[in-house]
Order: C-alpha cells, then sequence, then structure tokens
C-alpha cells in the first residue's frame, strides 16, 4: 500500500512575458488501487501537473510537497522518480532517434528494477504485453516512437506501462486523438496493469469519453490551477452533461473561452 | 611520376554562360552539336588549357575548376584565406604546408589473403599516378617528397574472405609523406582496413584504383594519439559496374584532415562514402569529399555523422557532389549530421551539390547540426534511465547508422567500443 500525496503545490513556468504561475495551491492525496480522474478545461494546469510529477526541468516549483510513502519526490532527480514508482504516460511522447524499442525497454527495465530482466521471460513479456496492445512486433525493431502515428505512440507508453509496473501512473491524456478502438485497447491496458494489483492512477483527461472504460473512483474538476470541486464518478456524468461551463463564473477569460471549444 | 600537368577544367562556373551551350533552364542539353569535352583531367582531357594562375576572369567557383599538379610549385603558399583551408588551423599542420617533408614515413604492415599481393616500389613505378593527382599543397608536397610507395593489389576475380588490414604506424614526429596504391582489379572483391596509429606528422596520398565490375570496401582508421597531424587525400577511380564503399572513421589525433574523393570514369558505378568523427576538447577534424559524377548513370551515397565534446572542439564537413553534363541518369544524395555534446564545440558543414544536366534519377543535400535534445533526455529519465546512461544511447545510437555500414563484425565492435571509450572521457 503507498500514497502519493500532494499539498498546496504551486508551480510557475518562465515565459517571454516573465513567470507565470499555472498551479495555485493543488492537494491530492492518491493511494494504490485507486483511480482518480482529473478533469478541466485546456489551460487550467491539468498537464503541468503530470509533468511536475514527473520532474519536467520546465516547471518550477514554487512552495508545497509532492510525497510518496513520505519520501521528498521534488528532491528527487527525473530518473530518481520513475525508479522510486512513479511513471508518467506522455500526452506527447518524442521520438529519440537511433535508440531502438527493444534496447530502450530492456535498458528501461533494467534501470528501474536494478537488475536485468531474465531475457528469455522478458521477450516473452513484451512480445505478450505487445500483442495484447495491438502494436505490431516489428515496432520492437524500430526506434523509440520514430515514425509510430499519434495512436501507436500512446500504446506504446502503456505498453511500458504493463511492462515497467509502476506504484502510480500518471496518464496525461493519453485519450486525446485516439480513435474508439484504440481508446479500448489503451484501456484494456490500464485496466489491466490497475487489476494486477499494486497501482494508484492518476487519469488526466479534457474528455468524459474514456471514463466510460476506466472507472474513476475520485472526480477532480481543475479550473485555472486549482481543484474546484471534487466528487465521485457521479461528477464525471454530470460533465459529461453540462460542460465545464458553470464554472466559468470567476475564471478569467480564456477560461471561459477555452470551456466555451470544449 | 612528376610531369607538371596543370590543366584545368572549368565546367559549369555559375557566371560563365558559354562553356555550356545549349543549357536550358531545365538544365538539359539534347543536342548533341553541344556535346563538348568536358573531363576531370583524370577522366581525359580537360576542356579547357590555361595557366592555373586562378582564373582568367572567371570566378573559381565550379569545383571542376580547382587545381589539379602533381608539382609542388604549382600551388601558392597557403595563407589560410584560400577556400579548401578556411577552416583549418595551418599553424598546427606542423609544417606539413610548408616544410620539406624529410621525416621517415610511417611504417606500413599488411596482413590478409595470400593472394593479396602487397609491393614496395620507387617512384616510377607505372600505377603511381593512376587514381590521383594533387588537389592541394599539402597533397602535392607528399607527392614530391615520398621516396617509396606501398602498392597492394587484390587480383582479377579474387574474392577476399577476410579483410586485407593495413597498419600504418607513426614512431616519430617529423614532417613526413607516404604514399599507398590500391588496386582492385577487374571483378574482385574485398574490405580493405587502413588502419591510422602511433604519433606521426604525415601527408598521405592513398590511390585508390576499382577496375571494372569490382566491389571494393576502404575504411580509414585514424586512431592515432593526441599529436598526431595527418593530412590524407583518398582518391578513388571507379570502373564499369564497379562498386566502392569508402568509410573515414576519425577518432584520434590532434589534426587530422581527410580528403577523399571518387570519380566515375564508366557507367554503372556505384559509390557509398560514410564517415564517422567524434571530436574531443582541442581536436581538429577535418573532412572535405568530392563525387565527380563525369559519366552516366552512376550512384552515389554519403551520410557523415560526427559527435563533438569540450572545449574547442572543431569538425569540419565539406561535400561537393559535382554531376556534369554527361552524367545523365545519375542519383546522388550527401548528408552529414552532427551533435554537439558540450558548450565549446564547433562544427562547420558545407554540403556542396553542383547539377549540370536535369537528365537525372535524383539529387539532394542536407545537412544539420543540433545539442543533445532536452526532450530526447527527460523522456529516457522518466523511465528510470540515469542521464550518463541516457546520454550515451542517444548518441551511440546517432553514431551507429554508420557503424553498422562496415559490416565487418569484428571491426564494428571495436568501433563501438572505442565510441564508448569517447563517451567516458568527459562522462556524458
Amino acid at each position: 500500500m503507498s500514497t502519493l500525496e500532494i499539498k498546496d503545490l504551486h508551480v510557475s513556468i518562465d515565459t517571454e512575458q516573465g513567470t507565470k504561475e499555472i498551479l495555485k495551491g493543488v492537494s491530492l492525496t492518491i493511494k494504490t488501487g485507486q483511480t482518480h480522474a482529473i478533469m478541466g478545461p485546456n489551460g487550467s494546469g491539468k498537464s503541468t501537473l503530470a509533468s511536475t510529477i514527473a520532474g519536467h526541468p520546465r516547471y518550477k516549483v514554487t512552495s508545497g510537497t509532492i510525497t510518496l510513502d513520505g519520501e521528498d519526490v521534488l528532491a528527487m532527480t527525473v530518473d530518481q522518480r520513475a525508479r522510486a514508482g512513479l511513471f508518467l504516460a506522455m500526452q506527447y511522447p518524442v521520438e529519440v532517434p537511433g535508440v531502438s524499442m527493444t534496447n530502450f525497454l530492456r535498458t528501461a527495465k533494467t534501470a528501474i528494477d536494478g537488475e536485468a530482466p531474465k531475457l528469455r521471460t522478458w521477450t516473452k513479456d513484451v512480445k505478450a504485453a505487445m500483442a495484447q496492445l495491438r502494436i505490431d512486433a516489428d515496432f520492437a525493431e524500430r526506434n523509440v516512437n520514430e515514425g509510430f502515428s499519434g495512436g501507436e505512440k500512446k500504446r506504446v507508453e502503456i505498453l511500458q506501462l504493463e511492462l515497467f509496473k509502476p506504484k502510480f501512473a500518471i496518464l496525461d491524456e493519453t485519450d486525446s486523438g485516439l480513435d474508439v478502438d484504440a481508446l479500448k485497447v489503451v484501456s484494456e491496458g490500464v485496466n489491466r496493469a490497475h487489476e494486477a494489483g499494486n497501482m494508484g492512477t492518476l487519469l488526466i483527461t479534457h474528455y468524459t469519453r474514456i471514463l466510460r472504460y476506466i472507472k474513476p473512483d475520485f472526480v477532480h474538476v481543475f479550473v485555472d490551477g486549482q481543484v474546484v470541486e471534487e466528487g465521485g464518478p457521479e461528477l464525471a456524468d454530470r460533465l459529461e452533461d453540462e460542460g465545464y461551463d458553470r464554472y466559468a463564473t470567476g475564471a478569467g477569460a480564456a477560461t471561459i473561452a477555452a470551456a466555451a471549444q470544449a | 611520376m612528376t610531369e607538371i600537368t596543370t590543366e584545368k577544367a572549368r565546367i559549369g562556373a555559375p557566371s560563365a554562360q558559354p562553356f555550356i551551350n545549349g543549357f536550358t533552364e531545365e538544365g538539359e542539353s539534347l543536342s548533341p552539336i553541344n556535346a563538348n569535352a568536358s573531363k576531370a583531367p583524370l577522366a581525359g582531357e580537360a576542356v579547357k588549357r590555361h595557366s592555373h594562375g586562378g582564373g582568367v576572369g572567371i570566378p573559381d567557383s565550379s569545383r571542376a575548376g580547382r587545381l589539379t599538379s602533381y608539382n609542388l610549385a604549382d600551388f601558392k603558399p597557403l595563407t589560410g584565406l584560400e577556400e579548401d583551408w578556411r577552416f583549418t588551423p595551418l599553424k598546427r599542420l606542423r609544417g606539413l604546408h610548408s616544410e620539406v617533408l624529410a621525416g621517415a614515413a610511417p611504417t606500413v604492415t599488411v596482413s590478409g589473403p595470400d593472394q593479396v599481393t602487397v609491393e614496395t616500389v620507387a617512384r616510377g613505378d607505372k600505377r603511381i599516378g593512376s587514381a590521383g593527382i594533387p588537389e592541394d599543397r599539402v597533397s602535392a608536397n607528399a607527392w614530391e617528397n615520398f621516396s617509396e610507395a606501398t602498392v597492394l593489389t587484390i587480383p582479377a576475380e579474387f574474392e577476399a574472405d577476410t579483410e586485407v588490414t593495413v597498419v600504418i604506424e607513426g614512431t616519430s614526429t617529423e614532417a613526413a609523406a607516404q604514399h599507398l596504391v590500391i588496386v582492385a582489379e577487374k571483378f574482385s572483391k574485398a574490405v580493405v582496413i587502413l588502419n591510422h596509429q602511433g604519433s606521426a606528422v604525415v601527408s598521405e596520398n592513398i590511390e585508390i584504383v576499382v577496375e571494372d565490375g569490382a566491389n571494393l570496401t576502404v575504411v580509414s582508421l585514424q586512431e592515432w594519439n593526441d599529436d598526431a597531424v595527418h593530412a590524407s587525400s583518398q582518391q578513388a577511380k571507379i570502373g564499369r559496374d564497379a562498386k566502392f564503399k569508402h568509410v573515414v572513421v576519425s577518432l584520434g589525433g590532434d589534426l587530422v584532415r581527410v580528403t577523399p574523393s571518387t570519380r566515375f570514369t564508366a557507367p554503372g558505378g556505384e559509390a557509398e562514402m560514410f564517415g564517422l568523427y567524434f571530436a574531443d576538447a582541442g581536436q581538429h577534424l577535418e573532412q572535405r569529399l568530392f563525387v565527380d559524377h563525369a559519366v552516366a548513370n552512376c550512384t552515389s551515397n554519403v551520410l557523415y555523422k560526427g559527435a563533438l565534446q569540450g572545449r574547442n572542439a572543431h569538425a569540419v564537413w565539406v561535400g561537393d557532389v559535382l554531376i556534369r553534363k554527361e552524367a545523365e541518369g545519375t542519383d546522388s544524395y550527401e548528408a552529414n549530421r552532427n551533435l554537439l555534446l558540450t558548450d565549446g564545440a564547433r562544427a562547420d558543414s558545407v554540403p556542396n551539390l553542383e547539377i549540370e544536366t536535369g537528365l537525372i534519377k535524383g539529387a539532394g543535400h542536407a545537412s544539420a547540426t543540433g545539442r543533445l535534445d532536452d526532450e530526447h533526455l527527460f523522456y529516457l529519465m522518466a523511465r528510470g534511465i540515469p542521464e550518463d546512461v541516457a546520454r550515451r544511447l542517444v548518441v551511440r545510437g546517432f553514431l551507429h547508422e554508420i557503424i553498422q555500414q562496415i559490416k565487418v563484425p569484428a571491426l564494428e565492435e571495436r568501433l563501438t567500443e572505442a565510441v564508448e571509450r569517447e563517451l567516458a572521457v568527459t562522462n556524458n
């Protein structure tokens, strides 16, 4: 049983116009076995939260804490966070030329586990996981994400989630840009990882569509860098019917515009 | 072969319209009336003869217009302002451009199949001058000063199943001249590895003859000690339907300047030219290549990749591809990629493409120089991979594309290890 705890988190980025505060005091506690959905309009800071947990250098934490079972996550480097059990499925996975998927997966697995996986079972595990996610076998020989379509990249993110078995998975808009078939395949992958036991999930999404396949225990609504409403799965249903419009009061004009587009 | 040859071929200089009669906007010239001779000195008669003093009112902008001569005196002393020397720190040439090259040449030791003959010959041997002619002062200086040459012959129709290794071992840093001739006779097949090591200050001319239907790979490794200075002109003449693969790997030495050229002399030739370099702090690694498509239906593919790290690490790549009017059906591509691993390193990259006919299959050039991408590193690190391992993964992957072209497993392994050692130097 693990706990990922975020307390009063404030995060800024440097822009050409100066420092801009994106997260304005976010608190959230996730435990093993739970699925939390974070929903909100574009520009509300959802992805910033995901990248900050993973340690992307662009985001500066100005105050607040993130702890994993009491350990200070903010004091860890990016790779230490991953080895501690945090996994970020990225919204836009980058292509890494010259590094084959096979080599990458094995190197990462070795780093996370602290020892090289047994070659025979590992190859079998990778093949089986790829088949379940309907990823062509020849992807293993290709370079990391190189030439993959948007949907293929998202499947490969979930492939890693299943192989690396993190304590906490943060899915940053994994559903965006997927057609219904791909969405199902990806959701099944997340559910398998969840059922396998010791994982908590933070599911960041703009749409309610993925919540038909991945059932959240808690829903948090993000507007303008803060959680404005929290509830159970019924909140997601309500958002599906009403959208984000009713949160517009009091929020900035940009948020209203973004919500209206959604 | 010290006869003075001073002809110059001037074709396609942009400001010299009369040279290509009937040249249309599409670059086509279909009338036989316009089929005037235009060949490199080694490919036949030069299109024009005149003194080599720097052109008669015509800018020397075509690669074909470069002065070639066996005579040192034909080349003016270098100032460093010359187009082909502007990136080279002349002070670090240790006299290769200005002194008599009287030092002892690096020793040459050849191992390989018995059928491959190795001869040490005097300057007058008829094979000397069969594929090369100096194109710059340093090369001409070596030509003027070498005392004997090594001639390596792969006999006709012989297919070597093991590679021929030529160890060129420098033992002194007195400026010296070296000369090698490699002849792959008709329908032969071989891989020749030139392994430059030790300490030397040497200007080297390597002539490579790839006869009709032969298949030759030449890998030139520069794994010199830190104090070595090496200029190497490696000129290949490609026969009908012959295949030539040339790989330059420059890792060691203070200053290494390799100038490979490939000249097609009959149709159907194929050339691949690859390069890999890893410049460390203070190192100057330069490569200037030339592909001369002088005849029809030949293909060439050029790819050089380099990594640079440390203060004043300097790499230079200049790729000249010339597709002459006769070279219809040419298919050609050249590219250079550089990866800057630290601040303070510099890569100069100049891909030049001259096309004098529109009747070609393809011609392209590309160049890119960039840093190790922070987003690549973030992605790999977000999967638990420590930063140093992540950096090595990316650089190794980047350079592996060249190493895997060599197709000699033992050598590929050795070079992979050499790259690992380079990466370990500054713990990247």
